[in-house]
């Protein structure tokens, strides 16, 4: 505590102490300094920083760099080497003093552990170094291995930070070191209230530290800070706890299959075992025989049986024990905990549902154009999924072109619907139209024309994956705390699907196509009897879900990678969507894309590590669903229903 | 009835000719039993076409008889193989364990063989536990019954919630999508208890068979003639009969059969719930010939092969659908295989492995278009069978009925 204080002092009065120069100070501690270990060199230490001599870091950063020598005559000096023998220089002006030979010198090297001990010492200084950067550096170090030898120096140092941001870092490093090395109870409580205020990783694992326990294992429960007592069958198996009482030493392993298995066949004699014939021994109760016969004649260890497992439990407390001795301290702390927890959880869900308000935009996008074709023509295409394939690499090829790429990305966006609406709408006139009264066949046929597509895009671009780059300002993430962020191409993919809602909504509520398009849904032949050219509409609401898949493409693109298979991982979830949808309907598939999205998201948050269960589990809930809305949440009512 | 079965439908008869037939030269030119031109390799690939054909059969009657294009039977094939792969894989591994462990100076318990066994399965997806899946799998009978059983059930039941609400037409073939790819994530899964994407492997060896491949390979080639002989009279008895008509009529109307008081729904479910089982038993001989089975084999893509290769066989025929399968897989496997010479166009070379599949994608689609009758038609050409003049008129006002263009006299 008495270096901390001085420590303090000599930061905040650089020349306050009556100067001597840092040479003499040596020279007083001669020996120590020529050969310091980790205990001594402290007292040089307090003495040079007692001293508040300004050279004092340059020379502490020298010595822990090895670069101070000892000179025959017995002065401490700077040296580098030069030709065949050193330039020296001065420790306290840093004069040149000449050079000297190599056996005149002798290098004084620190080892490991005054070495950590100095770098605790320098951290000091760096924290109120001019620069900004060594300041922070301090601060970094600081933050890694945390220790209670920072806190005074530390504290001392806010007043003078003059930047605001590292004083605020400051600060909240006091406080979590205040929570966990503080002088008395009182303050690190407030510390600790402080520390519940935050949802950041650096507080929580402020605060596990704090309450963090060891297991114990004793007759009686100790006088200590004692976390919580198991009780054996209750808190615990008796299993489990017969094996800690194993690991501690305090109980004899018990015996498994293989030791007894072991033991009988070190054990044959001519034949049998024990007199049981070894032939005998295939069945378990006959090796239990033989074995406790072996152990009845001292051959072997006795089996341990479940009465003395029993026993031997009843005999010991099992506990866990705080590390932290001030029960006020760790009670605080746990209450701090379940607070930030609480508070994790809050942002957890937020963050979660930020998730699934994504996926559901990607899967809006992807299956919007499926929607409007399933709903208006009755036709499952199920090329679909290469057209979203066919946008993205139309953005691959402009990006090779136009290496800006928020330019490319400007071009890429109608290029890739003006690419997916051409194919669309020639798939339209030279397969689809033929089969409208088959839909079923049509399924068949645009499938055709999808592993057509995807082989060919195969053969064009290779199987590897291609990469789409978003633009630099779509990079990143906006972090709203720890807990919540979300990158920014997934915010641009929401407000994208949110422009095509919008979109799609004015074109089918506000325009003539949309009027046609609406009629033409509902029925086709007295649209057409009323002037609407059926043939004319089809072909146009094609080519209008194919080009939206583009550009979902394009989206999706950005954030997964470009493949000739990506199509095909999206189509049947956008079939799903379509379905608890409800067809031929703008909110429908709105409906169904938040339902799906929030659904898996939500199943994989019950279960993080398997994404594969939370598929297979979404599509049965959508298979049983089906059961009560067999026409999606949304469906088309009266004569539009077709039957 | 005044004619009798063969009689009526003359087809079912030639076919079981051809079958035989084929079935005898194979036999004549195998390895084990005649003189040796066909590689044993090879025997098995016409026995697994034969397998094909017996679920293309299956997936005729359910699609080409009753209008449900079904995109899970693959599914059901492959829990077929499941089933009886871990009967086979379960004796195999026994077999092997319990070899290694008689050398062992005390005798085995049965605890100890089990856990052996359990650890050889499992090992590879860091387990040794038997899951309760695997509870039967010592006994083929039980698991011979499972190999029917579980399509069945799983079948019976989807069908029950799909057919009870009324899910029809395009709807019905995506849930069925749905429920295909539900099954292969789950079975991809570790946890799933059949060693995840790993699958059950080293089925082609008969456990307690000393045998070698070239005999098996012929066992099983008679087998899965035998099972596609029978499975063809099964089909074609049930279309000639009352049973056959109304599947027709659902297909061609649903509404209507369902107002003339027939339990549409029952008729749709026995149909569904039958074919998954003739699929089952076609799985359970197929993949002792391929010697793996994994999940990757019931992705819905292979469903929708199978669809493929009933329409360019010609729906609605149960010979179609066999000519489909054998049609398809056997090309496929030369073009794919790198036998086909590739083109050399001078600024290009088409190489084979690569366009094959954007061929099949394009033929399909012509197929679909120009010949909705398949490979079938050109029987009907060679018949000198015409289609009625009935000037364009839909057979049936449904949208998965049998138009006019695919009738015929």
């Amino acid at each position: 505590m008495r270096l901390l204080c001085l420590l303090a002092l000599c930061v905040l009065l650089p020349v306050a102490v009556a100067a001597q120069d840092v040479q003499s100070i040596l020279q007083n501690h001669a020996q120590i300094v020529a050969k310091p270990s980790r205990k001594t060199v402290s007292t040089v230490i307090d003495a040079l920083v007692a001293s508040g001599l300004p050279q004092v870091p340059e020379f502490l950063e020298r010595y822990q760099a090895r670069d101070v020598f000892q000179h025959e005559d017995g002065r401490f000096v700077y040296a580098d080497s030069a030709g065949d023998g050193y330039r020296l220089r001065d420790i306290d002006t840093g004069a040149e003093m000449g050079t000297a030979p190599k056996d005149a010198l002798t290098q004084i090297k620190p080892n490991g552990g005054v070495r950590r001990v100095l770098a605790g010492a320098l951290v000091v200084f760096q924290l109120s170094a001019p620069e900004i950067e060594r300041r922070r550096t301090a601060l970094d170090a600081i933050a890694r291995k945390p220790s209670a030898d920072h806190l005074e120096p530390l504290r001392a140092t806010i007043d003078t930070e003059t930047d605001p941001a590292l004083k605020a870092r400051k600060q909240r490093l006091v406080n979590s070191l205040t929570a966990q090395y503080g002088a008395d109870t009182g303050e690190r409580i407030a510390a600790i209230e402080g520390l519940a205020q935050d949802v950041s990783v650096e507080s929580r694992a402020v605060l596990s530290r704090i309450v963090q326990t060891t297991a114990g294992i004793a007759p009686e429960l100790p006088d200590a800070n004692i976390a919580r007592v198991f009780e054996p069958g209750q808190d615990m198996t008796a299993e489990a706890a017969y094996l800690q009482l194993v690991d501690a030493g305090l109980a004899p392993a018990a015996l498994t299959s293989d030791d007894i298995r072991n033991t009988l066949a070190a054990n044959i004699d001519g034949g049998t075992v024990a007199g049981v014939p070894v032939a005998r021994l295939s069945d378990p109760s006959a090796r239990a025989q033989a074995y406790d016969a072996l152990a009845a004649s001292g051959d072997a260890p006795p089996r341990i049986t479940e009465a003395d497992k029993t026993q031997a439990i009843a005999a010991y407390r099992f506990f866990e024990t705080y590390d932290e001795p001030n029960p006020e301290v760790t009670a605080a702390a746990e209450t701090a905990l379940a607070q930030v927890q609480t508070r994790v959880a809050v942002g957890q869900t937020i963050d979660l549902t930020l998730d699934a308000l994504s996926l559901a935009s990607i899967y809006f996008l992807a299956a919007i154009g499926l929607a409007v074709t399933f709903g208006v023509m009755g036709v499952i295409n199920m090329a679909h999924g290469e057209f979203i394939m066919l946008g993205a690499y139309t953005g691959y090829v402009v990006q090779l072109f136009v290496p800006d790429y928020t330019l490319s990305l400007v071009i890429a966006l109608p290029l890739a619907f003006a690419v997916a609406f051409g194919a669309g709408v020639a798939m339209e006139r030279l397969v689809i139209r033929w089969l409208y009264h088959r839909p079923l066949e049509t399924l068949l046929a645009t499938f055709g024309i999808s592993i057509a597509l995807q082989q060919l895009a195969k053969t064009i671009f290779g199987t590897q994956a291609r990469p789409l780059t978003a633009p630099g300002w779509l990079d990143g993430a906006l972090v709203i705390n720890e807990v919540i962020q979300i990158s920014y191409i997934r915010i641009a993919i929401f407000v994208l699907a949110l422009i095509f809602l919008a979109l799609l909504l004015f074109i089918f509520k506000r325009t003539r196509l949309g009027l046609e398009v609406r009629a033409v849904t509902q029925n086709p032949k007295m649209a057409a009897s009323m002037g609407i050219n059926p043939d004319r509409i089809n072909m146009l609401t094609f080519g209008l879900g194919s080009g939206i898949a583009g550009i979902a493409g394009v989206a999706i693109g950005l954030y997964a990678q470009v493949t000739s298979e990506m199509g095909a991982n999206y189509i049947v979830q956008s079939f799903m969507t379509v379905v608890v949808g409800g067809v031929g309907n703008v909110w429908g598939t709105l409906a169904g894309a938040s339902m799906i999205g929030g659904l898996q998201k939500g199943i994989e948050w019950f279960n993080p590590s398997n994404t594969l269960a939370a598929q297979t589990y979404m599509i049965i809930f959508i298979i049983i669903f089906i059961q009560f809305r067999p026409r999606g949440i949304i469906a088309l009512k009266g004569r539009a229903a077709g039957d | 009835m005044n004619r009798s079965f063969f009689a009526q439908s003359p087809s079912v008869l030639v076919f079981l000719g051809c079958l035989g037939l084929a079935t005898l030269f194979v036999t004549v030119l195998s390895e084990a039993f005649g003189i040796g031109v066909l590689s044993t390799s090879f025997i098995k690939t016409l026995g697994k076409t034969l397998c094909l054909c017996l679920i293309a059969v299956a997936m005729d009657l359910v699609w080409g008889y009753a209008g449900i294009l079904s995109l899970g039977h693959f599914a059901f094939f492959g829990l077929g193989g499941y089933m009886i792969g871990m009967w086979l894989m379960y004796e195999r591994t026994r077999e092997i364990v319990e070899s290694s462990m008689s050398d062992a100076v005390i005798p085995p318990t049965p605890q100890e063989i089990s856990d052996a066994i359990g650890n050889q399965i499992f090992g590879v997806v860091g387990s040794s536990e038997f899951p309760l899946i695997w509870t039967f799998a010592d006994s083929l009978t039980i698991q011979l019954f499972l190999v029917v059983a579980i399509p069945g059930v799983l079948a019976g039941l989807f069908g029950w919630l799909a057919f009870r609400s009324r899910v029809t037409g395009v709807y019905l073939s995506i849930l069925t999508q749905a429920m295909t790819l539900a099954l292969s994530l789950y079975l991809f899964q570790n946890e799933s208890g059949l060693r995840g994407n790993n699958g059950l492997s080293g089925l082609q060896n008969l456990p307690g068979v000393e045998a070698g491949q070239d005999v098996v390979s012929m066992w099983f080639f008679w087998a899965s003639a035998l099972a596609l002989g029978l499975g063809y009279l099964l089909a074609a008895r049930v279309i000639s009969g009352k049973f056959g008509s109304v599947i027709r009529g659902i297909r061609d109307n649903e509404q209507r059969v369902r107002f003339l008081g027939y339990a549409v729904e029952s008729y749709k479910l026995v149909i569904f719930a039958g074919t998954a089982m003739i699929a089952g038993i076609a799985g359970a001989l197929y993949y002792p010939q391929a010697g793996i089975v994994n999940p990757a084999e019931i992705a819905p893509i292979a469903s929708i092969y199978l669809a493929v290769w009933v329409a360019i066989g010609g729906r609605g025929r149960l010979y179609g659908a066999v000519l489909g399968a054998i049609f398809v897989s056997l090309v496929s496997s030369y073009f794919t295989g790198g036998q086909a010479p590739d083109i050399n166009l001078g600024f290009y070379t088409i190489k084979w492995v690569d366009w094959w599949l954007v061929m099949l994608g394009i033929s399909f689609v012509l197929v679909t278009l120009f010949a909705p009758k398949g490979l079938g038609g050109l029987v009907d050409l060679w018949e000198d069978r015409r289609r009625p003049d009935r000037h364009g008129a839909d057979l049936g006002p449904d949208a998965g009925a049998l138009r006019e263009k695919e009738a015929v006299e």
